[in-house]
């Protein structure tokens, strides 16, 4: 099958110098939801720009559903919806203005983008605010819009640049939910850049970590979640013995009075922990990860981005 | 050709500048009374004939050309910069709109302020005097043509601006004094002959003496060279313009 995105040692260097891509190499698969994660500067929105004729690349291709765009690319561009990461809107245009707008460059009618634009703007909940100007908008009501406006075309590739940047808990929950629907529903691929890693590890089934212009790890979540080895967790109990005695096999750290931190292998699992800490007479109230798994990995790659992800 | 998304970018042009009427539609219709009652009425009526007409017959159609120039360039220039300064040029450059249409489309707004400006001035000019028409056709086509003209130039301008100082510097220092050296107020055959010569290198003469030549049947230099010179400048402008935007000169990094 074509794939969604195929992206071939894609090479940018801006006029100022800057590397921002050293060959990347990235293929998303139809239907999938994929996460392409990286530091600040790593490159995401360089290559988000390059595959949506925002930048100019140095060199490579890229193909979109099989459309090449330096060969077809107004037919690639019709597949493509582009949330960037920056608000781009007219601040003195109106929000259905600006989705009719945008409908009309892409040949839709006025009478059939009014038609698809009152759902799509009550599901994301700017129906109300239709006659507002953009500017008149809060950010989170900004960030929709910018949705609403790359899926009016009803593209089959949809690309976020950090869609959820300075977004509350609630209205994320419910951009995820938005976002899941539309790739459960009407199949619309996905690929999203995010600085929130529960985000990517809960959406996204493929993720790319891109840094330093380079494609540092290129997998699925689950086989790179199975990477690692190594979990912290962190204990709550309802009191600590004076001398905080060895867990046979598990590296264990006092945070405070009540608080441990213990590190534990891969196959090893907790149990042991607590039938230590039970003969001991410590009451275990909670246990959580110390660290989103996919950060905990994130970061390992990124400090170190040509290993192996290792504890 | 993609029709609708021709229309889309006309109807949004026509939306900003009727939206911001005050800045647009108002003014020259305001400085358009003030020149009337000054050049026309005040000093028009000592100045006496010029080419055989009154002062105030002979400068309305220059007077009217000043104002379409004006605002087909300024239209463009200002819209184009500002949709790149907030980077909502970029709802286009994602779309599959094809780069004539969005020149097609930006020319189209601008034209249509041109010519509405164009309207509003000649109605007010009809308060004034009792304005003749001598060929309709000669007045259509050159105001047109002079429109999308200046309205190309705008886009232009606009493709290499990067600060809106920059939007003003060729209305200023360019377009500004080779209007108002352009035969607007005074016939170039009162100027001594080398001056006449030197004139006849500015554009802007052949525009409005062809325009008054639709009004009043009378002009400094030939109609067909006038035709001549605009379309070759339009030829000129659009190639230009099209390459800029093909290559994504001032919009791609
Ligand atoms: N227009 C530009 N001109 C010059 N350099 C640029 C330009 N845009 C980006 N860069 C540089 O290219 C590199 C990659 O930037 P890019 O915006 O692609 O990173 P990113 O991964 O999207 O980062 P972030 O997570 O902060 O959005 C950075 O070093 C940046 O400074
Ligand atoms: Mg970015």
């Amino acid at each position: 099958m074509t794939k969604a995105l195929s992206i071939k040692d894609l090479y940018k260097t801006y006029d100022n110098g800057t590397q921002a891509l050293k060959g990347i190499n990235l293929e998303v698969e139809q239907g999938d939801f994929f996460a392409l994660l990286g530091p600040n500067g790593a490159g995401k929105s360089t290559a988000i720009g390059i595959i949506c004729s925002l930048v100019n690349k140095s060199s490579g291709q890229v193909e979109v559903f099989g459309h090449d765009i330096d060969k077809n690319l107004a037919a690639a561009k019709t597949q493509l919806g582009l949330v960037p990461q920056e608000f781009n809107f007219n601040m003195f245009e109106g929000v259905e203005q600006i989705i009719v707008q945008q409908a009309g460059y892409y040949g839709i009618s006025r009478k059939e983008a009014k038609k698809r634009a009152q759902p799509l703007l009550e599901q994301l909940g700017l129906w109300d605010k239709r006659d507002a100007q953009s500017r008149e908008l809060s950010g989170g009501m900004k960030r929709r819009l910018m949705i609403a406006r790359g899926l009016i075309h009803e593209p089959k590739l949809l690309i976020l640049d950090e869609p959820t940047a300075g977004v509350d808990i609630e209205l994320r929950r419910s951009m995820w939910e938005f976002m899941q629907e539309l790739n459960r529903e009407k199949k619309t691929t996905i690929v999203l850049t995010t600085h929130y890693l529960e985000e990517a590890e809960s959406l996204c089934r493929n993720i790319a970590i891109i840094n330093h212009g380079e494609i540092a790890e290129n997998t699925s979540m689950k086989a790179l979640l199975a990477k690692l080895d190594l979990e912290t967790f962190v204990l709550d109990t309802t009191g600590l013995p004076a001398t905080m005695p060895k867990i046979n096999g598990y590296d264990v750290r006092v945070r405070d009075e009540t608080c441990i931190e213990v590190d534990v292998h891969k196959g090893d699992g907790v149990n042991g922990v607590f039938e230590e800490l039970s003969k001991q007479g410590i009451t275990v109230l909670s246990m959580r990860n110390k660290a989103n798994r996919l950060e905990e990995l994130f970061v390992r790659l990124v400090e170190n981005p040509h290993g192996e992800a290792k504890s | 050709m993609n029709l609708v998304a021709f229309q889309t970018i006309v109807i949004k042009e026509i939306t900003r500048w009727t939206r911001i009427w005050t800045q647009t539609l108002l003014p020259p219709a305001i400085t358009m009374t003030l020149y009337f009652v000054i050049f026309g009425n005040l000093i028009g009526s000592r100045v006496g004939e010029m080419d055989g007409f009154g002062y105030m017959e002979y400068i309305v159609p220059g007077l009217i050309m000043m104002s379409v120039i004006t605002n087909s360039y300024g239209n463009v220039v200002s819209s184009f910069f500002s949709s790149k300064y907030q980077r909502s040029i970029e709802e286009m450059m994602v779309s599959p709109v094809s780069n004539w249409v969005i020149l097609a489309g930006y020319v189209g707004g601008g034209v249509l302020r041109g010519l509405f400006t164009g309207l509003i001035v000649t109605i007010v000019a009809s308060f004034f005097v009792d304005l003749q028409i001598h060929n309709f056709w000669v007045v259509i086509s050159v105001v047109l043509l002079t429109s999308i003209l200046f309205a190309i130039g705008g886009l232009i301008n606009a493709v290499f601006a990067k600060k809106f100082d920059d939007v003003a510097i060729v209305p200023t220092f360019i377009l500004t004094p080779l209007t108002y050296l352009g035969g607007v107020f005074y016939s170039i055959s009162l100027l001594p002959e080398f001056w006449q010569g030197v004139s006849k290198l500015n554009p802007i003469i052949y525009m409005v003496n062809a325009f008054r030549f639709g009004f009043l049947g009378k002009s400094d230099i030939q109609i067909g060279i006038a035709f001549a010179i605009i379309l070759v400048f339009i030829a000129i402008l659009t190639s230009f313009a099209m390459y800029l935007l093909n290559r994504g000169i001032g919009l791609r990094a």
